[in-house]
């Protein structure tokens, strides 16, 4: 599924930077019926992580109540130059990953 | 008594521009963007936050995979889209000279598609076909609407504008009743905006998903308690028609975002 990444291509070494992903998922919640009584099983995004050079730095976990195509935003210290890895983790098996590179000046 | 009917038609004239208020002047004319918070601006003016550059994305990937018995991708016939479909939304719902009636985005898509690629069309509002007609329409973001200057289209422009000015269903309600005489007030804390398609398919936080204009449409009319007219008919598409030349000059906003 696509994703969109916002990483800075540049920063400083030590500064803060933002990190903003958008993901495409429908999050159906599992409390919804159909027009004949059916439950629509649950589809959702359980858990996000990003990895900065191998290292987790930040993790969600996400839950029905999360809307469609979850948007997520974070901090963290530019410490070197490298590679951003984000992988988004969801019911039936549902995997997918991005990645964007940084230079730290 | 002469006097009194004097008075009486007199009072009746001072009423009449009152009563004709109907249609925007040109000048007075606002996309829905601006009819939105801060927050929705915000969303829609950054690609990395706007979901609808999702589909964008999804379409892009679809304009250049192979389908159909042809084995033919969008890619193959119109090249670059970023050169051969700039504008072209912005034209469209438009005339087919083969059907002799307006055809919209996604009607000329499944054209493409059943005609040139020899693939079975896509279903209304399926994920495939408003990742495609948001990518095409993508292309075309910032140029004017001119959607029914072709003089061919001038009939069901008007057939257009007749279902707009057109009271229907329980609530006895036209599209005018709102959208031209009490834009800019409040529905239920909502804000009552013009109606100016400018960025569909476009991004409703409502629907969690992309839409198209005709969702938007028949979400109306089940809301004035009208039977709502089906996907593709000609109704609706001068309908849309008639809503693209009444949003003539306001740039396109592809994938726009909406509350």
């Amino acid at each position: 599924m696509p994703a969109l990444i916002n990483v800075p291509a540049k920063a400083k070494r030590g500064g803060v930077i933002e990190i903003r992903t958008l993901t495409s998922h429908i999050m159906e919640t599992g409390f919804r019926h159909t027009v004949d009584g059916k439950l629509v099983p649950r589809d959702i995004i359980t858990s996000f992580t990003c990895r900065y050079n191998g290292d987790e730095i930040f993790r969600a976990d996400l839950f029905p109540a999360i809307a469609a195509n979850p948007y997520l935003s974070f901090f963290t210290v530019a410490k070197e130059s490298g590679k951003f890895e984000f992988e988004w983790i969801g019911d039936n098996g549902y995997s997918s990953t991005a990645s964007a590179s940084i230079i730290v000046e | 008594m002469r006097v009194w009917r004097a008075i009486a038609a007199a009072a009746l004239l001072a009423a009449a521009p009152a009563l004709l208020a109907g249609e925007i002047p040109i000048d007075a004319r606002r996309s829905g963007y601006s009819f939105m918070g801060p927050d929705t601006r915000a969303m829609q003016d950054d690609d990395t936050s706007n979901p609808g550059m999702l589909f964008v994305l999804e379409g892009e990937a679809l304009w250049g995979k192979k389908t159909g018995n042809a084995e033919k991708s969008c890619a193959d016939c119109h090249g670059d889209a970023r050169s051969s479909m700039k504008g072209v939304a912005a034209r469209y719902p438009a005339i087919d000279k083969a059907l002799a009636r307006p055809v919209t985005l996604d009607q000329r898509i499944n054209r493409c598609r059943t005609n040139h690629q020899q693939a079975t069309p896509l279903l209304y509002e399926s994920r495939d076909l408003l990742a495609l007609s948001a990518f095409v329409a993508h292309q075309s973001r910032g140029v004017a609407i001119s959607a029914g200057d072709d003089p061919q289209a001038k009939p069901f422009v008007e057939q257009g504008r007749e279902l707009f000015m057109q009271r229907e269903g329980q609530l006895n309600l036209a599209c005018t009743n709102c959208h031209d005489d009490n834009f800019d007030r409040r529905l239920a804390g909502a804000p009552v905006t013009q109606g100016q398609p400018t960025g569909y398919p476009l991004y409703r936080l409502e629907w969690q998903t992309l839409g198209s204009l005709e969702r938007r449409l028949r979400s109306c009319m089940s809301g004035v308690r009208a039977q709502a007219y089906d996907y593709g008919s000609p109704e609706l598409v001068a309908l849309e028609l008639y809503l693209m030349s009444r949003a003539r000059g306001l740039p396109m906003e592809t994938p726009a975002v909406r509350p």
